[in-house]
C-alpha cells in the first residue's frame, strides 16, 4: 500500500483530481452539470467492478442496487419530508439490505444463473415501481421536493468529492489483503476455500460494500436531478451502460471504471449533433475496445507501463 | 367463451415465444453463447419484411422471405464479427469469455437497434399478414393470421426436431453440445458446426421475427423486452435444453395471457417473473436443465 503513494498512477490521479477540482473556474455550467452526472455514474461503475473484477460475480442488475437506494431516498423525502441527508443515508442502507438479498442466491448459484437472477431482480423492481405508481410516481417518475443545493459549482464539487472518496476506499479495498482473497475466491473458489479463507464472508462483504456505494450514489443523483425515474436509475439500459463503462475503462482496475463512465457520458454528449447515431457510434467504439483491447483504457496503459 | 379465447390466444403467443426461444437455447446448448442481440435480430427481420412491402413494393411472401434472409445474414455476421473473435482471442482469459461475449453481443444488438431507428424511425411497424380474414372457432372470432402463426411455429419446430435427430448434420450438432472435444477427435471441424448452428438460429429468429411483425407489430423499442423474454423462457426451461424451453414458452405464454385477460394487461409480465424467481431458488438449473 505504501508503494502506491510513490507510484506513477498515484501522481497522475492526483493531478487529474486537482485539474478536475479547478474546472468550475473556467468552464460553463453546462459542462459542469454533465460531469456531475458522469461522476455519480463513475461510482456506479466502480462498485460494479468490485463485484465483477474482484469477487468474480457477474451482476447484470447494478441498477437494482442503484434503484433501491435512489427510490428509497426519494420516497422518504417525498412522503415524510425528512431531511435530505437522512434520506440519503437511509437510501444507502436500504441498498445494503438489497445487496444482502441479492447476495443470497449468488452464494448458491454459479456463472450465468446468478447473472440471470440479478437481471430478474431489476425487472421485478421495474414492475414494482410501475404497479405501485401512487407511491413511486410510476412511469412518469417521482418528483422530489428537496435538493441538496441549486448551485452548479457546489453540486459539481460534491459529486467530485464523493467520487474521489469512493474511489480511494474502493481502490484501497481492492489492493488490500481482502481484495486479494476476493480475487482468489472469484477465480478458484475451491482452492481459496481450501487455503482457509472464508469465501462466503468475503463475498458477502463485497456485495455489501458494492451495494452501499451504488445506493449512496443513486440517492445523491436523485437529489441532484430532483426527480427519480425508471429511465434514469432502474432501466436495464442504464445497467448495461454501467457494465460497458467498467469493461471499457478496464475491469479489475476500479479506477478505470470511473474513466470509462466519464468517457461514455462525455462522448455521448459530444456526439449529440449526430442525432440518433450517437448511441450507435458509442456502442461501436465500445465494441471495438472490447474486441481489440480487452483490458480497457487503463488496462492497456498499465500493461504498457509494466512492460517498459 | 373467455376460456376458449384464452386457450386460443395463449396458444398463438406461446408458439411464437417457443420459436423465438428455441434458436437462442440451441446456441447456448452447443457453444455456450448467450446471444444478447437476439431481440435486435428478430426486430431486424420484421423491419426488413415491412420495408420490402412498403418501400420496395414486393409481395408479402417475398417480403417474408427477405426478412428471414436478412436475419440469417445478421446471425452469421454476429458470429463472425463478434462471437468468434472473442472466443479465439488470446488476450481474454477463458473464464472471462462469457462476460465478454455477453457485453459484445449486447453492444452489437444496440448497434442494430440504433441503425433500425435511424433508417426506419422508432415507430411501430406491422408487417402485412400473409393470410387475412377472421374465422369463428368455438364461438371465438380468431384472425386467420393467428392460426397461421401458430401453425408455422409448430411446423418449423417440428422440422428442427427432424433436422437435429434424423440427419447427420443434426447429430453432429447434438454431439457438439454433449462433448465438443469428442466431436473434434472424430474429425469434425467444430467451427463448421457452430456456423451451422448460427445459420439455423438466424432462420428461426428470422421466422419468429417476421411472424411477430405480422401478429403484434414491432418497433426498435421491442428489442430489449424480446431479448429479456427469450432469456427468461430459456432460463425457466433450463439453459441449453430445447424441450425445456418449449415447455417454458407455453407456461410463460399462458401465464401472461391469463393475467392479461383475468387481472389486467398492465400486470402481464409479473407472474412469469415471480415464477422465474421461485424456480431460480428451488431449481436453479431450470425445469429440464443439466447442471
Amino acid at each position: 500500500m505504501a508503494g502506491f503513494f510513490k507510484s506513477r498512477l498515484f501522481f497522475v490521479s492526483l493531478l487529474v483530481v486537482i485539474v478536475a477540482a479547478t474546472l468550475p473556474l473556467y468552464v460553463s455550467g453546462y459542462i459542469l452539470g454533465l460531469l456531475t452526472v458522469a461522476y455519480y455514474f463513475g461510482v456506479f461503475a466502480m462498485s460494479w467492478d468490485l463485484l465483477f473484477g474482484f469477487a468474480g460475480e457477474v451482476n447484470f442488475g447494478p441498477t437494482f442496487l442503484i434503484g433501491v437506494g435512489a427510490y428509497t431516498a426519494g420516497i422518504l423525502n417525498n412522503e415524510y419530508g425528512w431531511s435530505v441527508y437522512l434520506c440519503i443515508v437511509l437510501g444507502a442502507l436500504a441498498s445494503v439490505v438489497a445487496g444482502f438479498v441479492l447476495a443470497l442466491p449468488a452464494l448458491r448459484l454459479r456463472g450465468p444463473y446468478f447473472g440471470l437472477t440479478t437481471l430478474v431482480a431489476v425487472l421485478m423492481l421495474q414492475n414494482f415501481i410501475v404497479v405501485f405508481a401512487d407511491l413511486t410516481g410510476g412511469e412518469i417518475g417521482l418528483t422530489i421536493p428537496d435538493v441538496i443545493t441549486i448551485d452548479a459549482n457546489a453540486n459539481y464539487w460534491i459529486a467530485l468529492g464523493f467520487m474521489v472518496v469512493s474511489a480511494a476506499i474502493l481502490y484501497g479495498l481492492s489492493q488490500s489483503p481482502i481484495g486479494l482473497v476476493l480475487q482468489a475466491s472469484g477465480q478458484d473458489p475451491v482452492q481459496a476455500g481450501a487455503l482457509g479463507f472464508n469465501i462466503v464472508k468475503h463475498k458477502l462483504a463485497a456485495f455489501i460494500v458494492s451495494a452501499f456505494f451504488s445506493g449512496l450514489s443513486g440517492a445523491l443523483l436523485v437529489f441532484y436531478f430532483g426527480t427519480a425515474s425508471v429511465g434514469t436509475v432502474v432501466d436495464v439500459a442504464v445497467g448495461v451502460n454501467v457494465i460497458v463503462a467498467a469493461v471499457l475503462g478496464g475491469r479489475r482496475t476500479v479506477l478505470g471504471a470511473a474513466l470509462g463512465a466519464i468517457f461514455l457520458i462525455v462522448a455521448g454528449e459530444f456526439l449529440r449533433p449526430t442525432g440518433e447515431l450517437a448511441t450507435f457510434i458509442v456502442s461501436a467504439v465500445a465494441l471495438l475496445v472490447v474486441l481489440f483491447f480487452p483490458g480497457g483504457f487503463l488496462g492497456a496503459a498499465l500493461s504498457r507501463e509494466a512492460r517498459s | 367463451m373467455l376460456a376458449f379465447q384464452i386457450l386460443i390466444d395463449g396458444f398463438a403467443i406461446s408458439a411464437l415465444y417457443a420459436l423465438g426461444a428455441t434458436g437462442f437455447t440451441l446456441i447456448f446448448g452447443v457453444s455456450g453463447v448467450l446471444n444478447l442481440s437476439h431481440g435486435a435480430i428478430m426486430v431486424l427481420a420484421a423491419v426488413a419484411a415491412w420495408a420490402a412491402a412498403s418501400v420496395l413494393h414486393l409481395d408479402t411472401y417475398l417480403g417474408a422471405l427477405l426478412g428471414v434472409a436478412v436475419a440469417l445474414v445478421a446471425a452469421l455476421l454476429t458470429y463472425f464479427a463478434v462471437v468468434q473473435p472473442i472466443q479465439k482471442s488470446r488476450r481474454i482469459p477463458n473464464e472471462e469469455k462469457e462476460i465478454f461475449v455477453l457485453t459484445g453481443t449486447l453492444l452489437w444488438g444496440i448497434m442494430i437497434q440504433e441503425l433500425i431507428a435511424y433508417f426506419f424511425t422508432n415507430n411501430a411497424k406491422t408487417v402485412l399478414p400473409i393470410v387475412e380474414g377472421v374465422v369463428d372457432i368455438l364461438g371465438v372470432r380468431t384472425p386467420r393470421n393467428e392460426i397461421f402463426t401458430a401453425l408455422v411455429c409448430c411446423l418449423v419446430i417440428g422440422l428442427l426436431w427432424l433436422l437435429v435427430n434424423r440427419t447427420r448434420t443434426g447429430k453432429a450438432v447434438l454431439a457438439a453440445s454433449m462433448n465438443p472435444r469428442g466431436v473434434t477427435l472424430l474429425g469434425l471441424e467444430l467451427t463448421n458446426i457452430y456456423i451451422v448452428v448460427w445459420a439455423i438460429y438466424g432462420i428461426l429468429a428470422g421466422i419468429a421475427g417476421v411472424l411477430l411483425g405480422m401478429f403484434l407489430g414491432v418497433s426498435s423499442y421491442s428489442v430489449g423486452p424480446l431479448t429479456a423474454s427469450a432469456f427468461s423462457i430459456v432460463v425457466l426451461g433450463g439453459l441449453g435444453s430445447v424441450s425445456g424451453s418449449l415447455i417454458a414458452a407455453f407456461v410463460v405464454g399462458y401465464l401472461e395471457t391469463l393475467t392479461a385477460y383475468l387481472i389486467s394487461p398492465a400486470y402481464r409480465t409479473i407472474p412469469a417473473l415471480l415464477l422465474l424467481v421461485v424456480v431460480m431458488y428451488i431449481r436453479p438449473q431450470g425445469l429440464l436443465g443439466r447442471r
